[in-house]
């Protein structure tokens, strides 16, 4: 990959990220499919390698995935105006689609049917979100530390009201913690 | 007016900066941010999670947008979502070049193994927030509401392939008909 035939443009990094922020619904991974036939198969910006790890370190930054795997490959293309314009292409179609459906939806939210229609989504949703609870459940590593962990955070916002915030450090610190006690141990 | 903007802005950035695992890991901070500010309801936040998962593109974009238009108008919306965006973008940016190493170090795998499993109790908790509002009240079960949404779950994970976006449209069916 050491010859570049021809330098990507930013408007080309804006109009690829939007495709794929168009095409792909539910987010996460989701969007790995189509991240990869926009960005490995037709723009040849990254191997499936490449596109893996981005993914991975995308996992492992703070924030939304596909938005962070986006400002990866725009910053490789063209540096901070690239990692920008793809973010904003990523963030694009949401904004605009968002934007129009949130204004009807407030002018119908008192309507009867649309109140009992959402009723009905909130159920859906539950079950949605149990799913994918379970989902991310079966992916993280298995032992008792973690499930501790899992248990823990969970309690402490249910019911003592923590912010995920602190749920967050106290775990960054437990990591830590855990990972020297390990080292120690060897 | 522009303290409203300030506050939209911080409190998605300390979303976007806290959030680790995808748009789902934003609904605990939702959750909590709507509480705090009073913006908008658990009940309300559902349905937004809704339209978000019916909607072209990332689901915390989505909410980004929905939240911040809601409370501030089109500006709003613009506000909310640059500050969910801006930590990470700020991040990648900043450590980009030690990104590759950093996170191949073992202290770090082993934080975000922690990170994961932190993750789903707090999802957990989004859902049973909303679990109490549409399956419970207070201590009651509500008897419809949680049939049809066990007779969800299990269709779900036998069509395992079926989009979201229909469930979505199944479950306002059903309470147009039935609630």
């Amino acid at each position: 990959m050491s010859e570049k035939t021809k330098k990507t443009t930013l408007w080309e990094l804006f109009i690829s990220f939007a495709r794929i922020g168009v095409m792909t619904f539910g987010g996460g991974m989701s969007m790995l499919p189509m991240l990869e036939r926009e960005c490995v198969n037709i723009r040849k910006w990254a191997t499936d390698e490449q596109m893996l790890d981005y993914y991975a370190i995308g996992q492992c930054t703070p924030g939304i995935i596909a938005v962070n795997t986006a400002t990866i490959i725009g910053y490789k293309q063209r540096g901070i105006m690239g990692a920008l314009f793809a973010t904003a292409g990523m963030v694009f179609p949401s904004l605009a689609i968002i934007t129009i459906l949130a204004s009807i939806i407030l002018r119908f939210k008192d309507n009867s049917y649309v109140q009992k229609a959402f009723e009905g989504i909130r159920i859906a949703v539950c079950a949605l979100i149990l799913k994918s609870v379970i989902g991310l459940a079966k992916k993280a590593d298995k032992n008792m530390l973690y499930l501790l962990v899992t248990l823990g955070s969970f309690a402490a916002l249910f019911f003592y009201g923590l912010s995920p915030i602190l749920a967050v450090l106290f775990t960054i610190v437990i990591g830590i913690i855990a990972y020297y006690a390990e080292k120690t141990k060897k | 007016m522009i303290g409203t903007f300030v506050t939209l802005f911080t409190e998605f950035f300390k979303a976007g900066l806290f959030a680790i695992g995808g748009g789902m890991a934003t609904i605990p901070f939702l959750f909590d941010m709507g509480e705090k500010t009073g913006w908008f309801t658990a009940a309300e936040l559902a349905d937004m999670i809704a339209v978000s998962e019916s909607t072209p593109g990332p689901i915390g974009i989505n909410m980004a947008t929905f939240v911040g238009t809601r409370v501030a108008g089109v500006l709003g919306g613009v506000v909310a979502t640059v500050g969910l965006v801006a930590p990470s973008v700020i991040i990648i940016l900043v450590v980009i070049t030690l990104l590759d190493k950093v996170y191949k170090l073992a202290s770090v795998q082993t934080v975000f193994s922690f990170l994961r499993a932190c993750t789903v109790g707090l999802i957990a908790n989004a859902l049973a927030q909303v679990a109490m509002l549409t399956l419970f009240d207070g201590y009651n079960i509500l008897i419809v509401p949680c049939v049809i949404f066990g007779i969800l779950f299990v269709l779900m994970n036998i069509f395992k392939k079926i989009h979201p976006i229909i469930w979505i449209a199944i479950g306002a069916i059903t309470g147009i008909l039935l609630l």
